[in-house]
């Protein structure tokens, strides 16, 4: 499903002394098949944009598509839209509440699908538990909260994917996991992505997470989307990231410095793209690299031949 | 002076069995120090935090803070005043619905006269930086200045050793640099002992000194650069490099002569020494 936002507006407490408008007018496109990043620091509409895509916050101003959805049109079927774009809270593992993993689980599909036999719905409890790597004969019986933090938040996941959403919409899915758990979580949106979950959209904070994960992203800034495209695109333009107070990631911060002095290297702004584009350079330059690129070894015989040519 | 000893402490949730969340730990914390705590979700460390002001006691082993049995219910009271503990979600540590009264919540308790209590109010509100908000509502704040508050609310009781249980770990980039401004300067200007529970490995690196928490022991300990220099057994227990540790490891491993770095102006800086040795 294609998302389509134009002029987005959107006011908390209006008509009242603590009226703030949170949206200002905001246009985004999102494609099906993408895994996109959304950044922005507190208060620039971030969070307020992504609960307009399933209508948890209702459109007041602008317009808004999700797929053949029209969300400006009242007669909208604002359930069924509901069950196909899943959306996960931050430290979903609070809203966890049901006495065993398994009933909690089947929380959603009790209300998204009235339609289906028991037997269905139990099925797809057990495919969604799965889906989120818990084993489930182990925790099906158990109270959630017995389960480990990691697992707590896996469990609340499934209680989303269990409709199967199209659309899979994340509010700092890894914040507050250690760096294990965080790599884990990332780990299960890339394996839940490109079947039936078409797009996933992930709110982050984390730049690092952003340039390892995204296929393109948007920074938000006071109720506008102000940047948009490939993380590689958004970190080039870091001056501007840092003037709206944002952080980069630790590739583009070292990539900026040594731009400074001279030193250009030509990245993606990924750990590992970074680390072969300087081996690259070091080894162009004549240093003896273990790297063990055939490119990067050709052009250093031809910097080679070429300095020899110079004597 | 020892400001927190622990001799072979070990902790269990449940009586009946044998599974220790701290498992035999035995190390002291110098008054004045600025100590990480790193491990993976139930390694131990915010159990072991929790002996620290007895709000957990040991099952076997005995922890000591200023000289003081933790074990004895009789200093309970005391060891609370000296050592304050602020929790991760912002939001489950406000008591009351202005900025100054919830401050003066701690002294109150522990029956600080009147006159005293503004003072410290005024104290702990300067100390984070928030003497502007003083007469605001907690629930408008944002993250950041939130955790602020709840330190200051822990501050006005002025303990020695404040504890930190991933405190940083809800708030966005800049209410994270906030509240580790705010605990530096408590550090370095008025000698407070930290002890600071953390997943962001960057953080640890702020510290004097970083402990390492695997299966309820103390499996590392030494000075943050000591510690992430040695990435294979920090693999073991599954913690991950700071990101500029990590690519300086591996372009080390790629035949770069770069030695360690920890932050992204000493990894450019390794990276343009290695350029210019050729």
């Amino acid at each position: 499903m294609r998302i389509v936002a134009k002029d987005l507006t959107y006011t908390y407490n209006p008509k009242s002394p603590f009226a703030t408008q949170a949206l200002k007018g905001a246009d985004l496109v999102i494609e099906e098949g993408e895994f996109f990043g959304i950044i922005g620091h507190t208060g620039s509409g971030k969070s307020t944009f992504v609960q307009h895509l399933n209508a948890l916050i209702r459109l007041t101003g602008g317009s808004l598509t999700v797929g053949d959805y029209d969300l400006s049109d009242k007669k909208c079927k604002f359930l069924e839209l509901r069950s196909k774009v899943g959306m996960v809270f931050q430290y979903p593992e609070y809203q966890l509440f049901a006495e065993t993993v398994e009933k909690d689980v089947m929380f959603g599909l009790k209300n998204f699908c009235k339609g289906m036999s028991e037997e269905e719905k139990q099925k797809a409890v057990r495919e969604a538990i799965e889906t989120v790597d818990l084993d489930y004969e182990d925790v099906k019986d158990r109270s959630p909260f017995e389960l480990s933090g990691g697992q707590k938040r896996r469990a609340a996941i499934a209680g989303v994917i269990v409709t199967k959403p199209e659309v899979l919409i994340l509010d700092e899915p890894a914040a507050g996991l250690d760096p294990l758990g965080k790599q884990e979580i990332m780990q299960l949106l890339h394996s839940i992505h490109g079947g039936w979950c078409k797009t996933v959209i992930i709110v982050s904070h984390d730049m690092d997470e952003i340039a390892e994960n995204c296929t393109r992203a948007a920074v938000f800034s006071e109720g506008k989307v102000v940047m948009e495209g490939a993380p590689a695109e958004i970190f080039r333009r870091s001056d501007e990231l840092i003037a709206l107070g944002l952080d980069i990631p630790v590739t583009a911060k070292c990539a900026r410095i040594l731009k400074e002095r001279g030193i250009e290297i030509d990245t993606d702004f990924t750990c590992d793209d970074f680390i072969s584009k300087v081996l690259a350079l070091y080894a162009r330059s004549g240093g003896v690299s273990k790297a063990d690129t055939g490119a990067a070894r050709a052009e250093k015989a031809d910097a080679q031949g070429g300095a020899g040519d110079a004597q | 002076m020892e400001a927190v000893k622990f001799e072979n402490v070990k902790f269990s949730y449940r009586e009946e069995e044998d599974e220790f969340a701290v498992n035999g730990v035995t190390l002291s914390i110098e008054e004045g120090q600025f100590v990480a705590v790193l491990g993976r979700n139930g390694s131990g460390k915010s159990t072991l935090a929790k002996m620290i002001n007895a709000l957990l006691v040991p099952t076997e082993g005995s922890v000591t803070v200023f000289g003081l049995d933790a074990s004895d219910p009789k200093n309970t009271f005391e060891i609370r005043k000296s050592a304050g503990m602020v929790f991760q979600n912002p939001d489950n540590q406000t008591v009351a619905s202005i900025v100054e009264d919830d401050v003066a919540f701690g002294p109150e308790n522990i029956g600080v006269p009147r006159e005293e209590i503004g003072k410290r109010i005024d104290f702990a509100l300067d100390a984070v930086g928030m003497q502007a908000y003083r007469h605001a509502t907690p629930s408008r704040l944002s993250g950041g200045q939130k955790q602020r508050i709840a330190i200051a609310g822990v501050l006005a009781v002025m303990p020695k050793i404040m504890i930190l249980d991933e405190s940083t770990a809800m708030l966005d980039p800049k209410g994270r640099r906030e509240v580790m401004d705010v605990i530096k300067k408590l550090n370095k200007e008025r000698g407070m002992t930290v002890i600071l529970i953390t997943h962001f490995m960057d953080e640890a690196l702020e510290a004097d000194r970083a402990i390492v928490m695997h299966r309820g022991e103390a499996v590392m300990d030494g000075t943050p650069e000591e510690i992430f220099s040695r990435a294979d057994e920090l693999e073991t227990y599954n913690l991950t490099l700071p990101r500029a540790a990590y690519i300086s490891k591996k372009l080390a491993e790629g035949g770069m002569p770069v030695k360690g770095a920890f932050n992204a102006e000493e990894l450019a800086e390794e990276i343009c020494a290695s350029l210019r040795k050729i």
